[in-house]
């Protein structure tokens, strides 16, 4: 009498779909996001308002447009999408790889703006501490710096990993709405709700659609408290 | 010469110049808030680059403009102690005070961890972080964390300005053990007096940015024209003298300097120990003849070598008692009475309860 607790295949198949996607695009948008986030709040170089306009880009392009433009550049007539495939094999477009990177893209803003602020709460007169102690850059980063930010890292990473299982517009241009490939819990949700008599099973994924950012928004706040608790004796 | 610093650099509208050597032990830079005292240590680290000048520490060149030689803060080994300690707040205190080990070579490495935490009593606290511990117990800490980088010369920016009064008396021996038992150079900022008669073997006056003044503790402070620089209150002469005895009954302590001996309120130290006493040229009054009936207990006949040139309401004499020199304010009055002049042969009486005894407790 509990069958309804059970998960069809299609559903299973859907969730893990947006879970890989999910998983990837934060690996690939973590360290780029570190990496720029440090950039733009450490250093002066020609360019920056250009590189911080670029990074915030996908927040305010319609997402059907920032999909579009992928297309353009990674799918396989691309500039990039050619050369990838001419030199590596590698094809994104059409492909679970693909959403992954559009998943990426239209998080990174938010990982970004998040680590950002974490960078300009760090006393940076602690690393000159640390340089007059012998420290050199690389590795004041890596003892000083990065243990401090590491809360900002998770909210950065908790933001993109929301935005990702959510992401529809740049994910359904980009890579279209293929089931078992690229087709993730909100494309699902769209196609069902596109067909007369499906209602029910809509609603059975968008239950699981809440209940999943529910868990992940737990799962970050548990996370933050243990790394603050450990890191400075406090939770909050 | 253990350290030598010639450095100058505009900060905005102020030009900071200083140019000063140290000899091993510690050196104080003195002034008041804004004198340019953290920007040389700051120069002196790296953290600060020099407009122009030079910066040597034990012959080791770490700035010459001429030479083009900027050697960055990691590669100075110069330990840095900070007014607001700096600790890493996310490291137990153990991995704070390693943190610079291994950056030091093997062979330079002179300071043994554990004798570190011995000396600064902070075995306890290994385990802790940093946000648990009390102001002078993260001060320990950071001194500690310095020296096991082994460093050639230790700077300390007011290390005690954040602390209050029985912190800092918690601190203060821990730092006069670092300058008798590791003989590592120390160059230390303070705008308190007390801190640089108890601590001070050089003093380097510093006002609005530039030298006024540097050069062995005794030298400085015994110029009438610096007297006033720590304020009337302060201004005096600081002595070194020995422990001859203790008067049980009375719990005074007798002491022996050049000057003669001097009584004062009991000093917790053995006999052949010394002292540093802080005599304050209020408290030194002045007589023509050896007086009798009198409670102060400390008469030593001196000559009278300079006058200040004001001498109304107070006349500033400089005296010396046998190669002691001593600083005595007097009333205009008194002087004009008595017939005060350069050269005459005096008695300068000190109140013993007036006498600050350092590291009495």
């Amino acid at each position: 009498m509990f069958d309804f607790l059970l998960l069809s295949p299609l559903e299973t198949q859907v969730v893990v779909l947006s879970l890989k996607v999910a998983l990837l695009s934060l690996a690939i948008n973590l360290p780029l996001a570190v990496a720029v986030a440090y950039l733009l709040a450490r250093y002066r170089f020609p360019g920056k308002s250009l590189l911080n306009a670029l990074v915030y880009l996908p927040l305010v392009l319609p997402p059907v447009v920032t999909g579009y433009l992928l297309l353009l550049t990674l799918g396989t007539q691309g500039p990039v999408g050619a050369w990838l495939k001419d030199t590596f094999g590698i094809v994104v477009a059409f492909r679970w790889t693909g959403a992954a990177i559009a998943a990426a893209v239209m998080g990174f803003p938010l990982a970004v703006g998040a680590i950002r602020l974490s960078i300009d709460a760090v006393d940076r007169r602690i690393e000159d501490a640390a340089s007059t102690l012998g420290a050199n850059r690389a590795w004041i980063f890596l003892t000083i710096t990065l243990p401090l930010i590491l809360p900002g890292i998770i909210t950065g990473a908790i933001l993109a990993f929301a935005r990702a299982l959510g992401e529809f517009g740049a994910t359904i241009t980009f890579v279209a709405n293929i089931r078992g490939e690229t087709q993730t819990l909100p494309l699902a949700i769209y196609s069902l709700t596109q067909v007369p008599g499906k209602e029910m099973a809509a609603l059975r994924l968008l239950i699981i659609s809440v209940l999943l950012s529910f868990a992940a928004l737990i799962a970050s706040e548990v996370l933050h408290k243990t790394v603050s608790k450990r890191m400075f004796g406090h939770g909050d | 010469m253990a350290i030598e610093v010639d450095v100058e650099r505009r900060l905005g509208d102020v030009r900071i110049q200083a140019r000063f050597a140290g000899e091993p032990g510690i050196t104080v830079l003195f002034g008041h808030s804004g004198a340019g005292k953290s920007s040389v240590v700051n120069m002196i680290s790296g953290l600060l680059k020099p407009d122009r000048g030079r910066i040597a520490v034990d012959g080791r060149v770490l700035f010459d403009d001429r030479r083009r030689i900027n050697l960055p803060a990691r590669k100075r080994r110069v330990g840095y102690i900070f007014q607001e300690s700096r600790l890493f707040p996310h490291l137990k205190v153990r991995r704070n005070l390693l943190y610079g080990r291994r950056f030091a070579p093997r062979q330079e490495r002179y300071v043994n961890p554990d004798r570190i935490v011995d000396l600064l009593g902070i075995g306890h606290l290994l385990d802790r972080r940093p946000p648990m511990l009390s102001g002078g117990e993260r001060q320990r800490v950071a001194i500690g964390r310095a020296l096991l980088a082994s460093p050639s010369l230790l700077l300390m920016d007011e290390p005690l300005a954040s602390l209050d009064a029985a912190r800092k008396n918690e601190i203060l021996p821990y730092i006069e053990r670092l300058r008798d038992e590791l003989k590592v150079p120390i160059v230390y900022v303070s705008h308190q007096f007390e801190e640089v008669s108890r601590l001070a073997d050089m003093l380097v006056v510093m006002e609005n940015g530039r030298l006024a003044a540097a050069g062995p503790l005794g030298e400085i402070m015994g110029r009438l024209d610096l007297a006033s620089i720590a304020g009337r209150e302060e201004a005096g002469t600081v002595i070194e003298a020995r422990v001859i005895g203790h008067d049980r009954e009375f719990q005074l302590t007798h002491l022996q300097c050049a000057a003669g001996e001097l009584v004062v309120p009991r000093v917790a130290k053995p006999e052949q120990a010394t002292v540093r006493v802080h005599i304050h040229a209020l408290d030194v009054a002045i007589a023509l003849e050896p007086p009798r009936g009198l409670s102060i207990r400390n008469v030593l006949p001196a000559r009278i070598e300079e006058i200040g040139r004001e001498t109304i309401p107070y006349a500033e004499l400089r005296l010396n008692a046998a190669g002691v020199p001593l600083i005595a304010y007097v009333t205009g009055k008194a002087a004009h009475e008595l017939d005060l002049r350069v050269g005459r042969e005096v008695y300068a009486l000190i109140k013993s309860v007036a006498i600050d005894r350092h590291g009495a407790e």
